[in-house]
Formats: structure tokens, C-alpha cells, sequence
């Protein structure tokens, strides 16, 4: 049907004003996949270094409270006292709310495109598709209950005391709605990440044929490194561990 | 063979469509799906009814105009073109559904006929090359590397069908159009509309109301000529590499 034509005839040179790349990148569906891919290689990036640091918990409360305060004093005398952190807020708020809006807007899109499904269902339909969607959904919901119980403490089990985050984080894993929530979630995450990450190397063009295993095994490996990292925690206050 | 064939039955893109269930007996497995519905159709046509309308050309697998989505599977269960598959695939007394492709931007013309002109569009958008007319050129002028004249002849191998469309749950014509934009992109020939043609395509192709690409894969496993996933990789390269090449002002 359709094949690639040759044109018989001069072209019409294109004399339109290209809109700016920002333009470009926001109103394409490949350019908003984009904007997830590097906001999420963000999100990545930090939840990497934030279940390293997460596993201090398990040399005692002088340790893990020690680096608590470090992350608040990092980069003086250069930077002023929660600069540094405030700095990593921004840009993490930035990219949730990038590839949140971004995900919204192009799941609808998906959608409205197949407003019509087929009566005969095959079996495999957008497995991957489907587990990122509602997987991303209640990443979104944990981390807004995950803030207001460990950092601001609106939600916290018992006296949330500041500068104490030890103690903080073996009230909510002494309650078993916390371990609920917070397990249900990082399996999200590492679903979510096998399926990303290899997902975000294809957007951004660094996916090929002979390095697709690699790259799978390289998100499955994280996947699964993140969530036993994150879930040692759990386990390690629900054991006795730490207490 | 008996066969029991539930079909999508709409009378024009208004109507309302529904599925309707035909036996067609005497069928042999050295037929062609498509021969399967001719008899079908004759049967329909004796009995003074309307035939299953359904799109089908050179019937050997390289024009692209067959569409059959067969029990869910775009062009039915084995990696060919609803005109290549055969009866041989099915077994005596199967209930077979048969539907259009669906999606928004391929509308039901009637019965199992859809409108892909959206396709026509995004070709026209960009997938040509400048070359002088007039005699023709030189065979050896513009020499091509033995890799990319490979690669541009695995992507020409898309007839333009729309299966990937129609097995895709987002409806993306990603596949499609990564398909004519490597085709192109990988030639000398191409040259010239290189940074142009992919971010025109790729423009045209989200204004048809496709959806976007979350990487399924289904597109890749239910194309007929095998174009493969990784040409929509290579074509997000090639879309960001225009994004920051292509002259603006
Ligand atoms: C918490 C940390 C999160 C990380 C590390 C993360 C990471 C990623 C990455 C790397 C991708 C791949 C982008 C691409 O395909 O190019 C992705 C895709 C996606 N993310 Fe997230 N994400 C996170 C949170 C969320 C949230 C909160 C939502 C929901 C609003 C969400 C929804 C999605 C969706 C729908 C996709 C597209 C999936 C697909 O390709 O089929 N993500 N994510
Ligand atoms: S990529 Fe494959 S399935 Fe899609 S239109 Fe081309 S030949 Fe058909
Ligand atoms: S009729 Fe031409 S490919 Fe099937």
C-alpha cells in the first residue's frame, strides 16, 4: 500500500519556522516519552543512592542519625545548611511531576486511540503497558504517604520526632499497616523499573540488537537490587533486628 | 473442513456493527484464508445477501492490502499476511472470529474494510527522497555501503499493512513509520531530508490520533515482514538527533 515515493517534482521547500525544541519535545508523543525517560533515569539515580543510604540503619541509631544530619550539612561550607537537600527536592519534584504529567497525558492518548477493543481478547494485551500504569499509580500515592509519615510526620505512628529518623522509621515498621504499604510498593518499583529502564534506553536510542540482553539483564539485576535493598528494612525491624 | 466464522457485519462507518455467525463447509486446508470467505461470499451472494466485504489485492503477501484481525491476532496465527495464511492452520469444525483492524485513526469503511489513508499521510509527509528526475542516474554514482543497503532493505520489506497498529494496544503506528523512516534515513539517498523527515513523519503520525509507543511489542511479533522492534528504537535516535539538528528560524 503504502510505499516511499520518489517526487517528480521540485519539492516545495519548507519555508514554516520550526517551533523551538522544547516546543518540539512537549508536543510529540516521542518527545514526552523522552521527558519520562530522563526524568525517571532521575528518580532512578536517587532511589539508587537513597536505599544505600537507607541500609546505614543496620549499624545503629548514631550511624543512621549521623547521616541524616550529614545529608542536611553536605557541601558547606559552599552550600548553606540544607541547601544541598533542598536542591535534590527540587529536582525530584520536578521529575514526578514531569513524568507524572507526561504518563497521565499519554495514557489517555493510548486510550482514545483504541477506543474499540476486539471481541475475540488475545492473550497477551499490554501486560507491561498495564503494570506500568497502575504500578506508577501507587508509586505516586506511596510516595505522598511515604513524605507526610517520614518526613513532615503528619501521618506517623506515635511521636514523630525530627532529627530522630531511627526511631521514626522502627515506629512505622512496628505497625503492619507500614510494612503493608511499604512492601506493596517497592515490588511496584522493581516492576516498574525492570520494565523502564530497559524501556528509557529504547526512547533515548541507546537500545540495539546486540546489546538488548544486556540491557535486560542490567534492569532486571537493579530491579531486584533496589527492592531488597528498600525491603531489608521492613524485614530488619519486623525480625527484631533492629529495634 | 466445517468451519463456524463469527464476522464483524457493519453497513458503513456509521452504522452500528455487530458480530454474525456464518458456516461455511467444504473447506479445504490447501485454501487461503481469503478463499475461505470467497466461498463464503458466493454462498452469501446466491442467497441474495450482502458479502463480507474485506480488503485483499495481490493476494501474495507483498501489496500490504489484506486486514484480517483472526481470533485476536492481527493477521491470524501464523507470521504472514491474512492472504498467505491457510486453512491448513485451523482444524475441522474451529470457530474462527474474524474483525477489523482497531483503532481510532484506521475508521471501519464496512465490514472488515478499514481506512488507512492516515498511512498515505505520513508517507507524504516525508517519506520521499529528492532526487534530479529526468534520465536515469549513474547506477554506481552514489556508492552504498553493503551494511546500510542492507539495513534500508530490511525496513523496505514494510508493505504498509497496519497490523503493527492493529495488534498494538495503544494503537501506535510507531513501527510503521519507523519502518519508512530507517528505509530512507540509512541511504545516501535519504540524505538530504534526513532531520526533516523523521520529525514531519513522526509530527503527522501523532496528528492521525495513533497513540504512543510503550514498547509491548506486540507491533514487532505480529508484523508479517518481521520489522523489528529495534527500528523504533533507531528511530527515537534519529528523532532526537533531528530535535537538536534540524535548522530553526
Ligand atoms: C518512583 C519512581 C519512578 C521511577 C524510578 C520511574 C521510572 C520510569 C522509567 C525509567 C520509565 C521509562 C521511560 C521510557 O519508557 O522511556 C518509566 C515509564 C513510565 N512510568 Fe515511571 N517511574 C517512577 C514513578 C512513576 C509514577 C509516580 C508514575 C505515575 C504517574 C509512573 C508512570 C509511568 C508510566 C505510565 C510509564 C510508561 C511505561 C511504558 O513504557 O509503558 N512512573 N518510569
Ligand atoms: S511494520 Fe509490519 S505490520 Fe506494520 S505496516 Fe509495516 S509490514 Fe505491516
Ligand atoms: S492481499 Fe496483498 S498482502 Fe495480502
Amino acid at each position: 500500500m503504502s510505499t516511499p515515493t520518489v517526487c517528480a517534482m521540485a519539492l516545495a521547500t519548507r519555508t514554516d519556522r520550526r517551533p523551538s525544541t522544547a516546543r518540539t519535545l512537549w508536543d510529540s508523543t516521542v518527545g514526552k516519552k523522552t521527558i519520562m525517560a530522563v526524568s525517571g533515569l532521575f528518580m532512578l539515580l536517587y532511589l539508587l543512592v537513597h536505599m544505600f543510604g537507607n541500609l546505614k540503619i543496620f549499624f545503629g541509631p548514631g550511624q543512621f542519625n549521623g547521616y541524616a544530619h550529614w545529608l542536611r550539612t553536605v557541601g558547606e561550607p559552599f552550600l548553606h545548611y540544607e541547601w544541598a537537600l533542598w536542591i535534590i527536592r527540587v529536582v525530584l519534584v520536578a521529575s514526578v511531576v514531569a513524568h507524572g504529567v507526561c504518563a497521565y497525558q499519554l495514557s489517555r492518548r493510548d486510550l482514545r486511540a483504541r477506543p474499540v477493543g476486539y471481541a475475540h481478547r488475545p492473550a497477551r494485551s499490554g501486560y507491561a503497558t498495564r503494570t506500568m500504569r497502575w504500578g506508577g499509580v501507587i508509586l505516586g500515592l506511596f510516595v505522598v504517604w511515604h513524605l507526610l509519615d517520614l518526613t513532615t510526620g503528619t501521618v506517623h505512628s506515635g511521636g514523630f520526632q525530627p532529627g530522630h529518623p531511627y526511631q521514626n522509621v522502627v515506629d512505622t515498621f512496628s505497625t503492619w499497616y507500614g510494612d503493608v504499604i511499604y512492601i506493596v510498593a517497592v515490588l511496584a518499583l522493581g516492576m516498574h523499573v525492570r520494565h523502564g529502564l530497559w524501556s528509557a534506553a529504547q526512547t533515548l536510542g541507546a537500545g540495539s540488537v546486540t546489546r538488548d540482553r544486556f540491557l535486560k539483564i542490567t534492569a532486571n539485576a537493579l530491579a531486584l537490587v533496589l527492592a531488597a535493598g528498600f525491603i531489608a528494612v521492613p524485614v530488619g525491624v519486623m525480625s527484631g533486628i533492629v529495634s | 473442513m466445517r468451519i463456524v466464522l463469527r464476522v464483524w457485519r457493519q453497513k458503513n462507518a456509521e452504522a452500528p456493527g455487530a458480530m454474525t455467525t456464518y458456516e461455511v463447509d467444504g473447506v479445504s486446508p490447501d485454501m487461503s484464508f481469503l478463499e475461505m470467505l470467497d466461498t463464503l461470499n458466493e454462498r452469501l451472494t446466491l442467497e441474495g445477501e450482502e458479502p463480507v466485504a474485506f480488503d485483499h489485492d495481490c493476494r501474495e503477501g507483498i501489496c500490504g492490502a489484506c486486514s484480517l484481525v483472526i481470533n485476536g491476532e492481527a493477521h491470524g496465527p501464523e507470521r504472514t499476511t491474512s492472504c498467505q495464511l491457510h486453512m491448513r492452520s485451523f482444524r475441522d469444525g474451529d470457530v474462527i472470529d474474524v474483525e477489523p483492524w482497531r483503532a481510532a485513526a484506521f475508521p471501519v469503511v464496512r465490514d472488515l474494510v478499514v481506512d488507512r489513508s492516515a498511512f498515505d499521510r505520513i508517507i507524504q509527509a516525508g517519506g520521499y527522497i529528492s532526487v534530479p528526475t529526468g534520465a536515469a542516474p549513474e547506477a554506481h554514482a552514489t556508492p552504498v555501503p553493503k551494511a546500510a543497503a542492507d539495513l534500508a532493505f530490511e525496513h523496505a520489506e514494510c508493505i504498509g499493512c497496519g497490523a503493527c497498529v492493529a495488534a498494538c494496544p495503544n494503537g501506535s503506528a510507531m513501527l510503521f513509520t519507523s519502518a519508512k523512516v530507517n528505509h530512507l534515513g540509512v541511504l545516501p539517498q535519504g540524505a538530504p531530508e534526513r532531520e526533516t523527515r523523521v520529525l514531519d513523519m513522526v509530527a503527522q503520525m501523532d496528528a492521525e490520533g495513533f497513540g504512543g509507543c510503550t514498547l509491548t511489542g506486540a507491533c514487532a511479533t505480529a508484523c508479517p515482514k518481521s520489522i523489528p522492534l529495534m527500528s523504533i528504537t533507531a528511530m527515537n535516535k534519529e528523532w532526537l538527533r533531528a530535535t537538536r539538528k534540524v535548522p530553526r528560524g
